[in-house]
């Protein structure tokens, strides 16, 4: 008889939002209660970690100009490389994402995130921002190799109102909690983890294998360039 | 255990005077501040290399030559020497030359460089760095070792009977170290070699870097150079000393805040606990540096940087003044009672002379009368032992 709980799903929230409470983050959590509700209907626990970037903006403003990672941002950047689904929520500002979001996922490595299922959100003051979701956030996440899933959250100050905003957030959390148990990151993890391009100490830092297997490790030993 | 400085040869306006220095000023200031460190009972002096604004140090040699002519015991280095857009063979000559001239007061640090508009200056490529490093660096390695070398590769012409002259002073090239701050390649290549490893660490977690310093000791093993505490480690780091740590970190402060590089970012006291920087009293700096060797284990060679950022002057010989005669006598010392009896000296042209001969005398070369190449023929010098073939590449 098997009697281990199986792990619980980790969810990474982060909010760009500045409020408190604010708009951004609340639309965060409604997400995050949704996929914790439908977690548990397929019968997992879900613990969910929180990462305000308004308490980063000093760090990830130094780490933008001077490579220096702070403690805190480190651990953000653990939350982030631990976490089996992240929900990224935005103000949009003059057409475009916050621009403490867009510097915090500018400063992370680039194979921090592969393969991860990702929730895409925004808030804004007018509905005419409805698509920077779709046109500016997700390719962003294309380029760190993120599983964004097919339903865009956006909520304008008529959505709060609206039962097609809970419907559309319902829809979503049905996506992300069928990415996640499928095990596609940890599956691409396993199959092709090395085809992806590292560095040493990348991937927040747990990319620490050193392969003497290359044409510039033989160079490096007194060999000739191919 | 060596200690010294190291600088970048900035040219910085000083924030609290409001001027900056001429190139004039400030080549004229660097010299005094190497002179300075031999004063004050350092045992190195290391310069960068830049070849563009707002730097001055685009011929290291040059200057360390001089300073190793006006003064008598300090070993002159390089922080970094460019591997990449340098060639190998006028590194292999011009750092041979400064070997003679210097009495064998001299080594190098190879670096890549990371300013991609250099490159192509020197009709190199960034993208190209790494693999250009490392193939350089094969060929300056041979060009100390062999009296002709024939030799082929990708990213420079090819060789055939090249005798790099002058030949190392007593045939005993000079030692490299091979700075990186994270890349496993130019580890192994150091272990490779059996040279020594720089890691200027700054702006990375330490674990990185004990894991990769780690790295290099485990591969100089396997390489048969010795155990892994035998390796030769060196590690950078920068100081602001006063007489209490009040008057430092208000002193040093506004330098900080507009410094090159890290400025107008992390707060002097965030980066005081993410760096090796200290600022404060002697005792503080003792306290920081003492945790180096803790994290890395027992190394060689201890460079602070102190010159940089607009520092004026009689600021930075005052801050040698402290550096030498109230914090590194007490690193000599508390690092000698703790260090393991197996940690090999730093090293010096004395002491590689010793490892190559025992007592036997040095090998002098002199040259053969002119021949007009070396293609032909045997060795150009007296003494060598008989002709290497001289292999011709496909044209």
């Amino acid at each position: 008889m098997n009697t281990t709980a199986p792990d619980p799903v980790r969810l990474t929230i982060v909010s760009a939002g500045t409020g408190d409470p604010s708009a951004t983050r609340l639309l965060a959590d409604r997400i995050s209660d949704r996929t914790c509700e439908l977690a548990a209907c397929h019968g997992q626990t879900a613990e969910s970690t929180v990462i305000e970037l308004r308490e980063l903006a000093a760090d990830i403003s130094t780490a933008l100009v001077s490579q220096l990672i702070s403690p805190r941002l480190e651990d953000a950047i653990a939350a982030l490389g631990a976490a089996d689904g992240i929900i990224a929520s935005t103000p949009v500002y003059k057409a475009g994402p916050s621009g403490l979001f867009t510097s915090f996922f500018h400063v992370l490595d680039d194979d921090l995130i592969i393969a991860r299922p990702v929730v895409l959100a925004a808030t804004a003051g007018t509905a005419r921002h409805a698509l920077v979701v779709d046109d500016q956030v997700r390719p962003m996440f294309a380029y760190l190799r993120a599983l964004t899933i097919p339903t865009a959250l956006f909520a304008a100050p008529e959505d709060w109102g609206d039962p097609a905003l809970n419907k559309r957030i319902d829809r979503a959390a049905v996506e992300f909690v069928l990415l996640m148990e499928s095990g596609f990151a940890r599956k691409i993890r396993d199959a092709s983890w090395e085809s992806y391009q590292h560095e040493y100490g990348s991937a927040g830092g747990t990319e620490t294998g050193i392969d003497l297997d290359t044409d510039l490790m033989r160079l490096a030993a007194g060999g000739s360039a191919q | 255990m060596q200690f010294g400085i190291f600088s970048v040869s900035d040219i910085t306006r000083d924030p609290v005077a409001g001027d900056t220095p001429s190139e004039a000023q400030r080549i004229g200031a660097i010299v005094r501040i190497a002179q300075q460190a031999e004063a004050v009972g350092l045992d190195v002096f290391a310069i960068g290399e830049h070849h563009n604004p707002p730097f001055f140090s685009s011929s290291p040699t040059t200057l360390l030559a001089f300073i190793a002519a006006t003064t008598g015991r300090l070993i002159v280095s390089t922080a970094t020497t460019l591997i990449t857009t340098n060639d190998p063979v006028r590194i292999a000559e011009e750092y041979a030359m400064l070997q003679h001239l210097s009495g064998g007061r001299m080594d190098l640090m190879l670096g890549r460089g990371n300013t991609a508009p250099v490159y192509p200056w020197f009709g190199q490529d960034i993208r190209q760095s790494l693999p250009l490093a490392l193939e350089n660096y094969n060929l300056l390695h041979r060009l100390w070792r062999e009296d002709v070398v024939d030799w082929q590769g990708k990213y420079r012409t090819p060789l055939q009977g090249f005798t790099s002259i002058p030949r190392p002073l007593d045939d005993v090239p000079p030692f490299v170290w091979h700075g990186s701050i994270r890349t496993p390649e130019i580890a192994e290549q150091a272990a490779y070699y059996g040279d020594g490893f720089f890691a200027n660490h700054i702006f990375w977690p330490k674990e990185h870097y004990i894991r990769l310093i780690r790295f290099y000791r485990q591969r100089f093993a396997y390489y048969g150079h010795g155990t892994e505490q035998q390796a030769i480690v060196g590690l950078g780091g920068q100081a602001y000393i006063a007489r209490n740590s009040q008057d430092a970190r208000r002193e040093f402060r506004p330098y900080f805040d507009e410094a090159p590089v890290y400025g107008h970012g992390p707060s002097m006291e965030d980066f005081m606990d993410m760096t090796p920087l200290s600022v404060g009293s002697p005792q503080e700096v003792i306290d920081k540096t003492l945790t180096f060797r803790e994290h890395f284990g027992d190394y060689q060679r201890q460079l602070f940087l102190m010159d940089h950022a607009g520092l004026p002057l009689p600021a930075v010989l005052a801050q040698l003044e402290l550096l030498g005669g109230a914090v590194v006598p007490v690193l000599r010392k508390e690092i000698a009672a703790r260090q393991d009896p197996q940690t090999p000296a730093a090293p010096t042209h004395a002491g590689l002379v010793r490892a190559r001969y025992g007592d036997q005398e040095p090998r002098q070369p002199r040259p053969n009368a002119n021949r007009g190449d070396n293609v032909t023929g045997g060795s150009p010098y007296q003494d060598s032992a008989a002709a290497a073939p001289a292999e011709y590449p496909d044209l």
